[in-house]
């Protein structure tokens, strides 16, 4: 007869199993919209070489990737776009908000520039610079790797409740965008299902 | 070979409303709205000007001087003599309007599109006026001076996507 062990002795260990593998072999989706888009080229490339980490295999299908990284602004008319593509993506998956502009607005402090994506998708890092160096978003993969290892896939939910998210955005009475019916814009043939 | 003055007095000739002026050796025709498009039949087909380069726009609220809230611009370009001319049309509230180009030029139908999505100017006679930068939902158009610089919150109304969402 199996000898009964304690469920949590099994599950902590296969769950850190599973951390060790997942972060050692993170697919990142790159959501390269201006000029952090060219570091992260350069960060895959080879000379900076992110297979070293393990992470080199970028992929331009959500389907297929588990790591973000929002690389640039983001303008309201490419915010739906962002949600849908983190919405595609399989859990577990992590999200990466790479230079000023992905983490607050940068300078574009103007009407139409989403003031960081961190208030409309979750995100477990952030990374300063204007762009910043490769070696940066390298050093945010291996503390993403050590986030992964640390705190396991299972419990990665730690932002569903950030401060920062709860605040109450629109300053006037506006109908939500997002959730407007598509209009003209998408033509017959076009309509995207949920 | 024809030069911009022979140009400008054969058009205020014609059209006795238009006025002509020079700047720096660049020609303006300063047009009333309701002329605007014969004006642009006659360059385009008697003065061979074949060539729209852009329509833009300026709003002069607040400017100093200013005595009309829109000054429409139309550049046009004779490709044939290397001749460019500027035309000028002033608008008002509280309906800026004025006939649209795209009966002489196809290339004017994005054109007007985008000064329609940032100014809000109306242009008649054009097949398919909608934004063309700004999400359809957007309500205003903001690059009127009397649009704040940081919006009324469109960038921040959206859906929010937690973690436990996904």
């Amino acid at each position: 007869m199996a000898i009964e062990l304690p469920d949590n002795v099994i599950t902590t260990k296969l769950d850190e199993l599973a951390s060790w593998c997942r972060k050692n072999s993170l697919w990142p989706m790159p959501f390269a919209t201006a000029c952090c888009g060219i570091e992260l080229m350069a960060t895959g490339a080879s000379r900076h070489d992110l297979s070293r980490f393990g992470a080199e295999v970028f992929r331009f299908s959500p389907r297929q990737c588990d790591l973000m990284i929002v690389a640039g602004r983001v303008v309201m008319k490419m915010l739906p776009v962002l949600q849908r593509i983190w919405q595609q993506m399989h859990e577990p998956k992590w999200c990466i908000s790479m230079g000023a502009c992905a983490s607050t607005g940068g300078v574009f402090d103007t009407y139409c520039v989403v003031q960081g994506i961190d208030r409309f998708i979750p995100v477990d890092m952030y990374i300063p610079g204007c762009p910043p160096r490769p070696e940066q978003l390298i050093q945010a993969i291996i503390d993403l790797q050590d986030k992964i290892q640390r705190e396991g896939t299972l419990g990665g939910r730690e932002f569903c409740t950030a401060s920062r998210q709860e605040t109450p955005r629109p300053l006037v009475e506006l109908p939500v965008l997002g959730s407007l019916p598509l209009s003209r814009t998408t033509g017959p043939g076009r309509e995207i299902q949920p | 070979m024809t030069t911009l003055d022979e140009i400008t007095a054969a058009v205020t000739s014609r059209f006795s409303e238009v006025q002509g002026s020079q700047f720096r050796g660049q020609s303006r025709l300063m047009v009333p709205a309701e002329q605007l498009l014969e004006t642009a039949r006659y360059l385009k087909q008697e003065q061979s000007f074949d060539m729209l380069i852009d329509i833009t726009c300026v709003d002069y609220l607040h400017y100093r001087g200013a005595t009309d809230r829109f000054g429409l611009v139309v550049l046009l370009a004779n490709t044939t003599e290397s001749l460019r001319l500027t035309l000028r049309v002033m608008l008002n509230e509280p309906r800026p309007t004025v006939s649209s180009l795209t009966s002489l030029w196809q290339g004017a139908n994005w054109l007007e599109r985008e000064v329609w999505d940032m100014f809000g100017i109306h242009f008649e006679g054009h097949p398919d006026l909608r934004r063309i930068l700004l999400p359809e939902a957007f309500t205003t158009h903001p690059l009127r001076k009397d649009y704040p610089l940081q919006g009324h919150g469109e960038r921040h109304n959206f859906p929010v996507i937690r973690r436990a969402d996904a």
